[in-house]
């Protein structure tokens, strides 16, 4: 089968951008991936568009040239860009297509998501009596998760500090303040054990990737970065997620993220220990501490250590969230993922100026997890 | 006088409540595979049956985990009161049966323990303009109900 690598990277900055469309973002970040891989949006044979937000993310093409090109809309909840990129990649590894595009693009109103329970298939009353938001799942795992596990307060706080520490080296971040771990502990609680600056919002963004045949590759790049693998996962019976009135007991299973990622290693025949720099779904600081043991970069409960010691940091064995995670970028969902492969893409390549992880880099795992329990993983390496 | 309450959903917990019918909520269990599920449902997430019978669920259980919600959330779909009071909501494991997300009577998490044992009962949730007070189902700290 013929392997997809990636020529071309674009990102439109993460943030607020009154006035600016959510398309037009995405035009933008096209535009760059475009650029960077050196082809024009006429050689692009078919690509793969998501977005939350925007009805018909293709109309796109208006603003890159009407060229009858196969855009197919995408949506999968926080696994969306996940979504995206392994379908533009598997039109080129069966053949249909030899250069494709994954573009993500979204612009979300302040505050937490708010919808209508019955577009989850969730009764009226669970949104009625303040039980429908998806913060609670995370500050509910997190909870029990630092009880099982002896994860604690200030480790929580810990993660976010590096965060938004990465992501002031960030000129594309939302969220540039560097916060002390004091700062962070001191912010009012939203949902315990979870604080204000713990939580990611979401924001408004666009992200876009080009791929190509791997063996074509040499026609546009000196450093193409190979799609390994992706996974997607949905959750299954006695896994606990998110805007679950009830759960089964004694039928305790893996959450998505363990299957896909398990599945994502060992379709890319690349382990755990091999990973150099890992972007991982930081909807808060809890999850990022729940998805290192989830894939398999450590065992539960040694994040408490692994994390005081800076491992996780930019120059430690296993920096995560370089460019910032959701937490100082933002989660615009359609390209949230993306934005993960983005930052991966320039630290294999060794271009991410002030965040670049020591050394030579050369494998690369992003991950994605969202409602109502799905989990996407991509693999790249050089 | 009395206030005017009416259950937020029909089907959910028995209603009213009395000495002949005390509280409890109402799940289902698949009469294919025995799974129980809340709220009642006729399909079957783990065998695929369409077949299922009522099940009245246990009223203890115990707290597995919990978190608070300390900021007003979004309405529309929430319909509390404007004057927002801070609430906790977690899962509690009925034995045998399934863990079932509720809100808690307790708003402080200092005064939570997973582990605990909790009770159902009823809370108010909202008052409609007419004053009628619109009820949903919770769990109290049990020892807080013996004290």
């Amino acid at each position: 089968m013929t392997e997809a690598v990636i020529i071309g990277v674009g990102l439109h900055p993460f943030g607020r951008f009154t006035g600016k469309t959510a398309l037009d973002m995405g035009a933008d970040a096209v535009r760059l991936a475009l650029a960077d891989a050196g082809v024009n949006w006429p050689q692009i044979q078919g690509g793969y568009i998501g977005s939350y937000e925007v009805a018909n993310p293709d109309a796109i093409v208006a603003r890159l040239g009407l060229t009858g090109v196969p855009l197919r809309g995408v949506f999968n909840g926080c696994a969306t860009a996940g979504t995206s990129v392994a379908l533009a990649a598997r039109a080129i590894e069966t053949g249909e297509h030899d250069l494709t595009i994954a573009i993500g693009l979204d612009k979300h109103p302040r505050g937490a998501f708010a919808a209508d329970p019955s577009v989850a298939g969730i009764p009226s009353w669970y949104g009625q009596t303040g039980l429908f938001l998806t913060t609670h799942f995370f500050g509910m795992k997190i909870n029990r998760y630092m009880h099982d596990h002896g994860i604690s307060h200030e480790t929580l706080a810990r993660v976010a500090a590096k965060n938004f520490g990465n992501a002031a080296r960030n000129e594309k971040a939302w969220r540039r303040t560097p916060l002390s771990v004091e700062e962070i502990l001191a912010s009012p609680v939203l949902n315990y054990p979870l604080r204000q600056y713990m939580y990611c919002g979401p924001d408004e963004g666009a992200a876009a990737l080009v791929l190509c045949r791997a063996d074509q590759a040499h026609k546009y790049t000196g450093k193409p970065v190979r799609i390994r693998s992706t996974a997607l996962r949905s959750r299954r019976l006695g896994a606990f997620e998110v805007q679950s009135p009830s759960f089964p007991v004694g039928e305790v299973v893996a959450s998505p993220t363990v299957d896909a990622s398990r599945e994502a290693y060992e379709r890319a025949g690349i382990g755990p220990e091999d990973v150099d720099v890992a972007q991982l779904q930081d909807t808060d600081a809890g999850s990022e501490v729940i998805h290192m043991a989830e894939n398999g970069l450590c065992k539960d409960g040694e994040q408490e250590r692994l994390i005081a010691e800076g491992a996780t940091e930019i120059g430690g064995r296993l920096p995560v969230n370089t460019d910032g995670g959701l937490l100082g970028n933002g989660e615009p969902i359609g390209a949230s993922g993306l934005r993960q492969i983005h930052e991966i893409v320039l630290q294999l390549r060794g271009t991410a100026g002030d965040r670049q992880i020591p050394g030579t880099p050369r494998v690369g795992y992003t991950h994605l997890y969202g409602a109502p329990g799905v989990s996407a993983v991509t693999i790249l390496s050089t | 006088m009395t206030t005017t309450q009416i259950p937020v959903a029909e089907g959910l917990f028995t209603w009213p409540p009395d000495e002949s019918t005390p509280l409890r909520l109402i799940g289902s269990e698949c009469t294919g595979c025995g799974l129980v599920s809340f709220p009642a449902a006729s399909d079957c997430v783990r065998c695929a049956s369409t077949e299922s019978k009522e099940r009245l669920l246990a009223e203890r259980g115990t707290l597995w985990t919990y978190t608070t919600q300390d900021f007003r959330p979004p309405s529309p779909p929430y319909d509390g009161p404007e004057a927002f009071e801070p609430y906790a909501v977690g899962y509690i494991e009925l034995p045998g049966e399934l863990l079932v997300e509720a809100r808690l009577t307790e708003p402080d998490p200092d005064k939570l323990r997973i582990g605990q044992e909790m009770r159902l009962t009823l809370v108010p949730y909202t008052v409609r303009d007419d004053g009628t007070e619109v009820v949903t189902f919770a769990f109290a700290p049990a020892e807080e109900e013996a004290s």
